[in-house]
């Protein structure tokens, strides 16, 4: 028999108190688990911006479109090393729970500018070359069983009519962070469209993307580009992509610090869980460790005997946890409509915040408990009523 | 007297003991004199809150009086520090409690057992001191059982199993049979006197129970602070 078993042995004397604990902690992990991927899934979108691209669009709003014609004009701006463009084009493919973004953009050099996505050069090549074909994710493509040739068939909501698009190419992501289920099409397929049946609409731009030689010029290109179409039909914002995510997200800014906020007093609420059944242990148990120390047991001994018995419980539960947090968070994503995080791991960071977590609780919990244990005299201790 | 051979197992000189409560300094034992000869049986008796436990625990080494000395086997125990003095105890005493205090989660060969974890005996041998601890006491057959399924008269006899594992010379105990019915308390008093007279344990005891104190060598009395025969 050694200080494990007795250990092992004390944790199991209260089953249900110390279940309930390890079943408190478990679900406390898993919740912080959950928390920190959605965290990470929302800031994927801004860590996946790349420095050294700028994004022009209108500057009352986003959804009001920019006229072609500023593509030549961006593109003479110093510093500027190329300019595309993309139109969000929405329409429901399948059905309207089926979360991706579908973007209309300049076919020649879209793929060039978002070097994330990797496709094959053939592939490429045939996608420039047929107006109505389309790239997509390779997340896409195994999610709706695509391959090469297929046909996706998109309801035009902002664009009205039945569009057909032939997958040409699927990329992939080079990254975790580079969202794997966008589908871009020619943006001039569209657009030739739109000529004949909406003339008004025709030659019109969501936004621009440039893509500049140096990053750290990034405020003087962008303020160049917007003094360009000062006092005209269209004046413009731009702003690195960065920026331009983080507009995006801020609605969600203070939503996010709150979850992060409370994916730490979750660790706090674990703490006073085990801390709770740690002081109540080791109150029942004064007599038993004046007992021990008259055996002659040392400090040594109590403090192996409390805080194993606290570490073990802390990391039942947070193993527990960790185990359920996988299962839990695809469940998650899959209620989610598809696609609505684009991007949703849980991280190994997230492993590692819980594991520390579980140690620092373990130890923190044991703290007054061994403190009351040592600091009652044996004869203190034998007169407590057991 | 028989089964002692006159030299002194036990002595405490001008021992002062005193509790303080608020402000209050209660004095308990106050320059008590005590020679317990090797061999001994001694009963200790007196009036409840006469410093009979107070007693006990300082000449055990549990506790630490405020002045004098206790000298136990030669050893000045006044002398060690605390860990010295956990070491000490564990090899020269064992303690005999009312409530037997037993560790409900461990069965009665593992609580006679956990002495013998601070020692550094082969496993070997420390399942023969455990067994034979056990066989002493003639609980043999209950090894694997747990403390509740045991009686009141069993948990004791495990409890005094657990204070000789480790051969001590000295047992103290405090009331064993105070939370007994009388069978069990005669089979307890003739264990101890088993003891102290076949394998030579010297033993302080504490009791209320006049019977009890009839199987001692000596009695002596404690009231008002004063210790009498
Ligand atoms: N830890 C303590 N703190 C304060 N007072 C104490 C403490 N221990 C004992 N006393 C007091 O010292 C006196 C003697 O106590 P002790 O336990 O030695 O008596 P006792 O003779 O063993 O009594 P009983 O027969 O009831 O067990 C009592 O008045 C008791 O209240
Ligand atoms: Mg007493």
């Amino acid at each position: 028999m050694r200080v494990m078993k007795l250990v092992l042995k004390n944790m199991l004397r209260h089953k249900l108190r110390t279940l309930l604990t390890i079943a408190g902690i478990a679900i406390a992990v898993t919740a912080f688990g959950l928390l920190r991927t959605v965290v990470t899934a929302w800031n994927a979108g801004v860590e996946a911006s790349a420095a050294d691209r700028l994004i022009t669009r209108d500057a009352v709003s986003f959804i009001f479109p920019l006229p072609l014609a500023y593509k030549d004009q961006i593109a003479k701006v110093p510093g500027v090393v190329d300019v595309t463009f993309a139109n969000w084009f929405g329409g429901v493919y399948i059905d309207k729970n089926q979360f991706f973004a579908r973007l209309a953009v300049e076919a020649e050099n879209y793929l060039e500018v978002y070097p994330e996505c990797l496709v094959p050069p053939d592939q490429l090549a045939t996608f420039k070359k047929e107006r109505n074909s389309c790239i997509i994710g390779e997340q896409l493509a195994s999610r709706f069983h695509l391959k090469i040739g297929d046909i996706m068939p998109v309801e035009g909501d902002i664009y009205p009519g039945h569009w057909e698009f032939v997958v040409r190419a699927i990329y992939r992501p080079k990254d975790k962070v580079t969202d794997p289920s966008n589908m871009f099409f020619h943006w001039q397929y569209i657009n030739e469209r739109m000529k004949q049946e909406a003339p008004g609409r025709a030659d019109n731009v969501g936004w621009y993307v440039v893509k500049v030689k140096n990053p750290a010029a990034a405020a003087r290109i962008s303020e160049e580009i917007d003094v360009l179409f000062q006092n005209s039909r269209a004046e413009t914002k731009t702003e690195t992509e960065r920026a331009f995510q983080q507009d995006f997200l801020a609605s969600a800014d203070a939503i996010l610090t709150a979850m992060n906020f409370i994916s730490f007093v979750i660790i706090g609420i674990i703490m006073l869980v085990l801390g709770n059944t740690m002081i109540m242990a080791a109150r029942e148990r004064i007599r038993e460790f004046a007992v021990f120390k008259t055996l002659g047991f040392s400090a040594r001994h109590l403090i192996g005997l409390i805080a194993g018995e606290s570490l073990l419980i802390s990391f039942l539960g947070a193993a527990i946890g960790l185990a359920f947090t996988f299962p839990i968070t695809e469940g998650f994503s899959a209620v989610l409509p598809k696609g609505w995080f684009p991007v949703f791991n849980v991280e190994p960071v997230t492993l590692i915040l819980a594991g520390c977590s579980a140690l620092l609780v373990g130890v923190i919990a044991s703290i007054f408990p061994v403190q009351r244990a040592l600091g009652t005299s044996i004869v203190d201790g034998l007169r407590e009523i057991g | 007297m028989a089964g002692t051979n006159g030299q002194s197992m036990i002595t405490a000189k001008n021992i002062s003991k005193s509790y303080r409560r608020d402000r209050l300094e209660i004095p308990v034992l106050v320059n008590l004199t005590l020679t317990v000869p090797e061999g001994e049986f001694l009963a200790l008796m007196g009036p409840s809150g006469s410093g009979k436990t107070t007693l006990l625990n300082l000449i055990a080494g549990i506790d630490r009086p405020d002045s004098g000395q206790v000298l136990v086997n030669g050893v000045d125990i006044g002398s060690l520090n605390e860990s010295a003095l956990a070491r000490w105890r564990s090899g020269n005493v064992g303690f005999i409690f009312q409530f037997y205090n037993l560790l409900p989660v461990l069965t009665a060969y593992e609580n006679v057992e956990l002495p013998l974890l601070l020692t550094r005996l082969p496993r070997k041998e420390k399942r023969e001191h455990v067994e034979a601890a056990l066989k002493l006491v003639g609980l043999g057959d209950r090894m694997r059982h747990y403390p509740r399924q045991l009686s009141g008269g069993q948990e004791q006899r495990v409890a005094i199993a657990r204070a000789i594992v480790t051969d001590p010379t000295v047992l103290v105990a405090d009331e064993p049979t105070g939370d007994l019915d009388k069978v069990s308390a005669h089979d307890i008093m003739v264990l101890l006197e088993r003891l102290n007279r076949e394998y030579k344990k010297t033993i302080v005891m504490v009791t209320h129970d006049p019977r009890a104190a009839e199987k001692a060598h000596k009695v002596m009395h404690l009231d008002k602070g004063e210790l009498t025969t």
